[in-house]
């Protein structure tokens, strides 16, 4: 295969107890793509998600990073291979200005103190090149609009220059511009060559960034689908269980006839 | 913060979605750009007022107000004798305060200080008297009692999980008994007049040059400070401090400097103990402003899970902060002796502990986390310090003083959460 994948998932199985929250999962990203993962609550997304952040291992199966299968049992080590999870609760400080932000954790010092001025130069740069618009990189989180918030919860996740980044619900809580400006950034993301794993409810937003669907339910892979070939319907079929039913068989049998 | 507001803007509005086309202008209309020159500043000034951000202002101008009604009242309260007593008095607290800003800023409280300071300043006193330790071991011996027990506070509270509330309480009770115990039947022990310790706070240096030049020293450091920082950020191409601003706040800074050292030098000159918390200020705002463990601080205070997140060690941040804030609770309890030329059962008991948290909060930090400075200490204690000063020269009872000291709490308390609303409300929360 020419483009072979960044991140494949080979029958990654999860238990919680006596619930089996995910069963023989397989999922694959390549670059430059984005891939909506979508489901109903309780299908597994934020488990699968974890698993491949570090952040709670899989019992079972292999994660495959760039085409060796890899051990990912911390969140570190997702890190060091290039996975940038924003997860949905953003992970911000309101206290501190946007640069503190997006530096948090990895300060860039300058004889052991905090080099405020490149910090601040590296974040109108990086905040730049994703043409994302921040009224001034030095409020506190707190004056930004829950869009922006995102956007810079985005933004911080590229500074480790990740590979692949992880996406929870990045428009849940969100206003029709501000959706809009975090979509602008998810094709960005693409266009600069990363893997996306978009976490979803919106099939609007899926449909308009995502390149392919994968849908699971009751944690099992329930189709992959092709976006600009699956009608919403289908998806969303999918999604509830409803596609093996006699409606969808005769549709889909209907539709061969036609052909 | 001020000017270059276009540059992250100006980036490639063609290839955006229609949407977000006619949403966003080139320059964020919803930002105040602040202009130019002292004009801005004034405009600045005059928003951050009105959505709350206060800063320092509230209790500058409590200090005026304290030294202005007892100037009044008794002419001899802003005389130089009387002003350098009143430096000297507000050290150890303030010493114990800079620790609970560290605390504060956590959004945590340590209610053990108090004990803990009378725990080191006798443990020394034992150690030097008793034991023959020679007094500048027996100081180190003592800090590290402090910044050990402190530790032991903080293990409980980041490892275990115990409320750090409870932790210090408990701390509280058991390092009162404990220095009860160390010092014996004695009660009080008297420290060497001449000693190394009695002479922290009893020396001063009493040549002109020495207050002039420390303010000079300070204010050209200050200066250069600034005017560095400002050509470096200049030439990073970041928004900078105008000079006029740098000026200015340069000249507020040397009026107050030169002021302090001239009623100094009117008196003894320049206390050492007066110096010795200058520094100690400075370094550790130092540290929280500039170091990234003072920034970790901060981030703990404001969001303990993006922290942890973002690959902070939380709980060894949470037991340095109460290793040092059990050394600078140990450190005030020695300059405390220090001054009084004693250890003894009464040590670290009665309000101090009140007094330090009163003057961290009078001072401008935040009792809710993430928010504050380590001058708060300074500000807070000068109100205090300035209350019990005035009310003694006045020859008022002690039960009006608490009261008093009570009332302004609460007042520095009430103006925390309204800021802290208004904040909220104006989004700088």
């Amino acid at each position: 295969m020419p483009n072979e994948p960044v991140l494949a998932l080979r029958g990654i199985s999860k238990r919680f107890g006596a619930v089996q929250a995910l069963t023989d999962i397989d999922l694959e990203v390549r670059a430059g793509e984005v891939v909506a993962l979508v489901g109903d609550n309780g299908a597994g997304k934020s488990t699968l998600v974890k698993a491949i952040a570090g952040v709670g291992p899989a019992d079972e199966g292999v994660v495959e990073w760039e085409g060796r299968p890899v051990q990912v049992s911390r969140p570190h080590d997702a890190q060091e291979l290039g996975i940038a999870t924003v997860y949905q609760d953003l992970a911000l400080c309101d206290n501190i200005d946007v640069v503190g932000n997006l530096f948090l954790g990895r300060e860039i010092l300058r004889a052991g103190v905090l080099d405020e001025v490149e910090m601040e130069r590296r974040s109108r740069e990086l905040l730049q090149t994703l043409s994302i618009r921040i009224p001034s990189v030095r409020i506190p989180i707190a004056s930004l609009s829950g869009g922006q918030r995102q956007t810079v919860a985005i933004a911080r996740s590229m500074l480790g220059e990740p590979k692949l980044v992880i996406l929870d619900e990045p428009t849940a809580a969100l206003g029709v511009e501000q959706t809009a400006q975090v979509l602008d950034l998810v094709e960005r993301l693409r266009e600069r060559g990363l893997a996306v794993i978009l976490i979803s409810h919106n099939m609007a937003d899926v449909k308009a960034v995502a390149d392919r669907v994968a849908v699971l339910r009751l944690g099992r892979n329930n189709g992959t689908f092709d976006v600009k070939t699956t009608s919403q319907e289908e998806i969303i079929s999918a999604i509830t269980g409803a596609t093996d039913n006699a409606v969808t068989r005769r549709k889909a049998r209907n539709a061969e006839v036609a052909k | 913060m001020t000017t270059k507001i276009d540059e992250t803007n100006g980036g490639d509005t063609e290839d955006v979605a229609p949407v977000a086309k006619d949403a966003v202008a080139a320059v964020d209309p919803r930002l105040l750009v602040r202009q130019e020159g002292f004009k801005g500043y004034l405009q600045e000034f005059g928003r951050k007022l009105r959505s709350g951000d206060l800063g320092a202002l509230p209790v500058i101008v409590g200090i005026a107000i304290i030294w202005v009604v007892y100037q009044v009242k008794d002419d001899a309260f802003l005389s130089p004798k009387n002003l350098s007593d009143l430096s000297i008095l507000i050290v150890g607290t303030g010493l114990i305060s800079v620790g609970i800003v560290f605390v504060l800023l956590l959004g945590e409280i340590d209610l053990s200080v108090g004990s803990l300071s009378g725990l080191a300043a006798s443990t020394m006193a034992v150690l030097n008297i008793r034991h023959g330790v020679p007094e500048v071991l027996a100081v180190v011996i003592a800090l590290a009692l402090g910044a050990a027990l402190g530790a032991l506070h903080g293990f409980f509270f980041a490892k275990i999980g115990v409320p750090a509330f409870v932790v210090t309480l408990a701390g509280l009770l058991a390092w009162n008994g404990l220095m009860l115990q160390v010092l014996g039947t004695t009660g009080t022990l008297d420290l060497d007049d001449d000693g190394f310790v009695q002479t922290l706070s009893s020396h001063y240096f009493s040549q002109l040059i020495a207050a002039y030049g420390a303010a000079t020293v300070a204010v050209a450091g200050f200066f250069l400070a600034q005017f560095l920082g400002a050509r470096r950020r200049k030439a990073a191409g970041v928004p900078s401090r105008p000079l006029s601003e740098i000026l200015v706040r340069t000249g507020v800074l040397a009026v107050i400097a030169y002021a302090a050292a001239w009623r100094l030098n009117e008196y003894k000159g320049l206390p050492l103990a007066l110096v010795i918390f200058v520094v100690v200020l400075l370094a550790l705002d130092f540290v929280v402003r500039r170091t990234s463990y003072g920034r970790k601080v901060i981030a703990l205070g404001g969001n303990v899970e993006a922290s942890r997140r973002a690959g902070i060690n939380v709980d060894l941040v949470r037991i340095s902060v109460y290793a040092l804030s059990g050394l600078m609770a140990a450190f005030g309890g020695i300059m405390i002796a220090s001054r009084i030329g004693s250890a003894s059962q009464q040590a670290g008991t009665g309000n101090l502990l009140m007094e330090a948290i009163a003057a961290a909060v009078i001072g401008g930090t935040s009792l809710f986390g993430g928010r504050g400075s380590v001058w708060s200490a300074l500000l807070g204690m000068l109100v205090i310090g300035s209350i019990a000063s005035g009310m003694a020269l006045l020859g008022v009872a002690n039960s009006v003083q608490y009261m008093i000291t009570g009332a302004v709490l609460l007042a520095a308390v009430v103006i925390d959460s309204v800021s802290r609303r208004t904040q909220r409300s104006a989004g700088r929360g």
